[in-house]
Formats: C-alpha cells, structure tokens, sequence
C-alpha cells in the first residue's frame, strides 16, 4: 500500500465483495439449493440458507444418473490423460532442447502447429481416426504397391480412444521446453563430463529437478480431463464407459415431470467437486501451471 | 535462445519424440488432411469414391442464411463474452493488487469457477438463471415475460454468454494479477509522489503497463469464445443451439452439421473457414493492435 486513503480503501473493498457476489454467488446458490426439498428449491423467491437435505438429494442423484460408473471413468480417464501427458511431453521437450540435430526444427514446429487448432474444428475425422486406427497407415499401403489389409481397429467405446486424441496436444511440451531453457548449459556439460550420457541426465538429473513444474502440469492436466465434454459425447454409446460430463443430461428433470431441481444441483455439485477440490487445494500449482503453459 | 551443451545423437531424439510425434500424425494431422480433402470433395450417396467438387461445398455454406447467422452469434459471443471477462478480471486484479488486509482471501475464492467445465456451470446456471424459479423468477412474477430464455433467442444468448463470463472472470483475473505485480512499486510510489489518486494511477499508469497481458488475453479469450471447448459445452448443455438458432455458434453448427445431418464435407468447408478466420484475426491483432502497446 503506497498511501494512506480511506475512500479508496473502502471501494476497494466494495469490489472485492462485489466480485465475491458475482463469481462466488452461483456457488452458493448450488450449495444451498442442493440441500433443500423440492418445495424449497421452487419457492420464489430463492432462499440462500442451506438446508439438510443434501444427503437424501445426492443419494438420488447418485443413483439416477449412475454417477458410480461415470465418476468411476472420469477418473481414469482423468488420470490416464494426465500421466501420458507429463510422460510423453518431458520426453519430447527433451529432445527438442538438448540435441544438436537437424530435426529438432521440424519436431519442434510440427508440435507447434497443433496449438492453433483445437478440437473442435477437427473433431469429424478425429472421429473418424478413432473409429479406424489404421485408416492413415491403409492409405500409405495403398500408396505404395496397392496392399489391402481388411483390418479394423476400432477405438470407440475404450479408454484408450478417450484418452490418446487428448495427449496429442502441444501444451505440456511447452511448459516443459520453456523449464529446460532456463537452466544453465554448465549442467549438461557436468553430466557430460562426469561421463553421463543422455538417457541417465534425462532421468537422473532433469525428471528430479522438473518436480514442480510436473505437479503443475498435473493439476491443469486433471482439471482438463476431468472437464472433457464433446469427445466422451461422440466416442462413448456404450454406457458402462459414460463418463461424468455425459451424465449431467439425465440429471436434469424431464420436461414434463416434477421439477426436482435440489436433486439436479445436488449431482451438478459432485460432479463439480473433484476439480474444485484440486484447483482450491493445489492453487500454487495450478496457477503456475496455467500462467506458465499459456505464455 | 539455443544451447551450446547438447548431446550427440541422430537417433536419440528420434527415439524420444516419437510417441507425441505419432500420436500427433494420428490425431491431428492426419485428420486436419481429412478436413482440408473433404472440403474440396463430396462423396456420391450411392458410394464410390469422393468426387472433387472445387469450392461447392464452400458456395452451399454462404449460400445458407443459417450458416451467416452462426457467424452472426460467434462474433457476439467471442466479443462480447471476452471484453467482459477482461474488464471484469482487470477491475477485480487492481483491487486485490492494492494488498488491502483479506485479499489474499478473495484472490483464492475469484479462481474457483475456472475449475468447472462449461457444460457443468452450464446444468447449474439453467436453474439459476431460470424463468421460473432461482433469482430471475422474482423479476418475471414482476414484469411477466421480461427473461425468457428458452422463448427469445436473445435471452439465451446472453444466458450462455454470462456462463461464459463467468468462468472466464477467473482465468483473466489470475494473468492480470501476476502481470500487476511485476509492476515496479517504485513506478506507483512516484505518480503518488506527483499527487496521483489511487484511481488516477490505476488508469495511467498500471492499465497501459498491463497492455500486453491484455493484448494477450485478447488473442486468448477471442479464439477461446470462437473454437474453444466451453463454447461448444456451454451451448451445447444449455440451449442446444436454440430457441431458432439463436444461440447456434459456428462450432456448434459444424459438429451438428456432421453428426446430425452427415454432411461432412459441409461441416469440412465451415471447419475451413472458421480456421481461416482465426488466423486472419490472430494476424491482425498482432500486425495492428501490437504496435500501439508498449512493451517494458
């Protein structure tokens, strides 16, 4: 604080609530309409105190949209997205920062390219990749000398076909690149001369050293598999692999039906905890991740 | 910046960037080489090989008014959801930046709704939002009529635009923050010297050394509002493009083209243009906009 102004300090802190209203308010609402009855959550007007419904409402919430199997998924799925990134993208970044070689241009800018497009815009022959793993792979065949093999491999309704389309993006490679930049070239050439070659510095020396950025890389990488909603849509029609995203259909109340809306937010709040839960506990991380993966 | 101790290998990094490499072949560019085929292709109803049809699929496209109007609600939505949740994050960022007692608090809680998915705030906001019952119903029992969403497509439209902003806020928020305090103190302390206001100083001299963590946001949050995965989820849980297409963004519009109506090659022109427009866009903003911010 620079100098001493009451009117200033007092608007400072009118925003401050403000912004808590705004940006605080709706969870509060979700919380307090979760735990009311039917009658409770329709009254107009909404009442903000919570009640002590929660229990009963989530129990149901549980049971009709089968949150079981889909917390279940998402979780793996989470998970799975999560690990293969961290792995997959160290080892990438490590190529592409510690070797003299001619391909490291193109390694690095074919991973590049793939942060202008996202998903969405290429998600109909994502799609039809997933249905078809080795579509690219006939094509090349076909090329070359015509060969036709009737194999199919079929990605839907698997955790692999739910994950693998997720790694293959440039996030984390950046985060890791943008780490192994700044640390001083006298490292790698200790560990050179102390007769390390690069697989042992790799895992010897970087992996340990690269522990907090691993950690931020998880957080946001969890949030963002956890969060997933069109890929799961279009790859899943088999309902032991839905994943939470797709549940909070059957959740909502039907259009006729009684408007049992305490027991849709009761579900809408599990639903949302587990990556509230990671952004509140592991904030440090998550920030730095988020700042350091987007600059 | 390049290194100068590198390890001696034609194999080794080979070996080390191949997974990502190969998924990202599978993944992304060969379905971006699909998307770019099909485009230019049709396949016949009754099988048989795509026909080249040249710019067919993209005349049908601009031919449609359905397709002009996406275009229509995308550029709404990715202007004004961003410009809010900038003015939003930057107001809320000066406030918590000034280091009054308790507002480390508040800086923990604005992040909070960046953790849910769009489709998530999405369920949460239909009720919240809804005509008939949490906050707005009080007004409608008022003015009967005066918000409807799921009856004028303006509402909705600034429904899934407020979702937007909502989770967005946070995001924001968190850059501007962390871009405030890199601001020397000495630079405040001296326009306080001058007899500057703490207002004063927020707009002379930290919003234009915040330029660009804006200009940033900018880039970010518009092609965020344009292709990102809320816009699609948010639009998608909550108004299903509806009521009259009044809320059908364009991706919203590619996917429903492709999977609804089987149109790929149709869904391939729009997923064209749309890739087209942004990086148009991204161009300008870096040619025009960058020259009137001031670095360091």
């Amino acid at each position: 604080m620079i100098q001493r102004t009451p009117i200033a300090d007092a608007v400072t802190y009118a925003i401050m609530v403000l912004g808590f209203i705004l940006l605080i308010g709706p969870f509060l609402v979700i919380i307090a309409g979760a735990s009311q009855t039917m009658q409770q959550v329709n009254a107009i007007p909404f009442s903000f105190l919570p009640e002590n419904q929660f229990l009963a409402n989530a129990t149901q919430a549980w049971q009709r949209a089968d949150l079981g199997t889909a917390m279940t998924n998402s979780l793996i799925m989470a998970v799975l997205v999560t690990a293969g990134k961290v792995a997959l993208s160290s080892l990438t970044a490590f190529a592409i920062v510690f070797f003299r070689s001619p391909l490291k241009h193109l390694f690095f800018w074919s991973v590049f390219i793939t942060l202008m497009l996202p998903l969405e815009v290429r998600v109909v022959p994502t799609y039809a990749v997933a249905a078809d793993l080795l579509q690219p792979v006939k094509f090349i065949l076909s090329l070359f000398g015509g060969i036709q093999i009737g194999v199919d491999w079929n990605l839907l309704n698997s955790y692999t076909g739910l994950t693998l389309p997720l790694i293959a993006t440039a996030t984390g490679t950046f985060l890791y690149r943008q780490f192994f930049m700044t640390l001083p070239d006298e490292l790698a050439e200790a560990a050179r001369m102390d007769g390390s070659g690069p697989v042992r510095f790799f895992f010897d020396m970087l992996l340990p050293l690269s522990r907090t950025n691993m950690l931020a890389l998880t957080t946001i990488m969890f949030v963002y598999g956890w969060n997933q909603y069109l890929w799961p849509l279009l790859m899943v029609t088999d309902p032991s692999y839905k994943t939470v995203m797709m549940s909070l259909r059957s959740l909502l109340p039907a259009d006729n039906g009684t408007p049992d809306w305490n027991v849709t937010l009761a579900g809408s709040l599990l639903i949302m905890l587990p990556p509230l839960v990671v952004v509140g506990v592991l904030q440090r991380w998550f920030v730095r991740g988020l700042v350091a993966t987007d600059k | 910046m390049e290194k100068r101790a590198v390890f001696k290998s034609w194999w080794l990094p080979v070996v080390f960037a191949l997974p990502q490499l190969l998924l990202i072949l599978f993944f992304f560019y060969w379905p971006v080489a699909a998307v770019v085929n099909w485009a230019f292709t049709l396949e016949p109803p009754f099988g048989g090989p795509a026909e080249f049809v040249g710019l067919a699929n993209f005349q049908e496209a601009f031919s449609d008014p359905f397709y002009w109007n996406s275009v229509m609600v995308s550029l709404i939505f990715a202007t004004v959801g961003p410009l809010f949740a900038i003015s939003i994050g930057l107001v809320l960022a000066i406030a918590v930046d000034r280091q009054l007692p308790g507002s480390g608090f508040f800086r923990f809680l604005y992040i909070l709704p960046y953790a849910i998915a769009g489709p998530a705030a999405g369920m949460a906001f239909r009720f919240i939002l809804s005509p008939e019952r949490g906050l707005a119903a009080t007004l409608n029992a008022a003015w009967p009529d005066i918000w409807n969403p799921a009856k004028y497509g303006e509402h909705a439209l600034a429904l899934v635009i407020i979702i937007f902003i909502w989770k967005w806020s946070g995001y924001t928020f968190i850059f501007l923050l962390a871009g405030l305090q890199s601001v020397p103190r000495a630079l405040g302390e001296a326009a306080a010297m001058d007899g500057a206001g703490p207002f004063r100083r927020a707009i002379d001299v930290q919003v234009p050394l915040l330029a660009p963590t804006l200009f940033f946001l900018l880039v970010t949050m518009m092609t965020e509002g344009f292709v990102g995965a809320d816009t699609f989820g948010i639009v998608h849980a909550v108004t299903e493009g509806g009521p009259n297409h009044g809320t059908e963004v364009m991706v919203y519009r590619i996917v429903d083209e492709a999977f609804k109506g089987l149109n790929y090659s149709g869904a391939s022109a729009q997923s064209i243009i749309l890739i087209g427009l942004i990086m148009i866009f991204t161009f300008i903003q870096f040619r025009f906009v960058e020259k009137r911010v001031h670095y360091k």
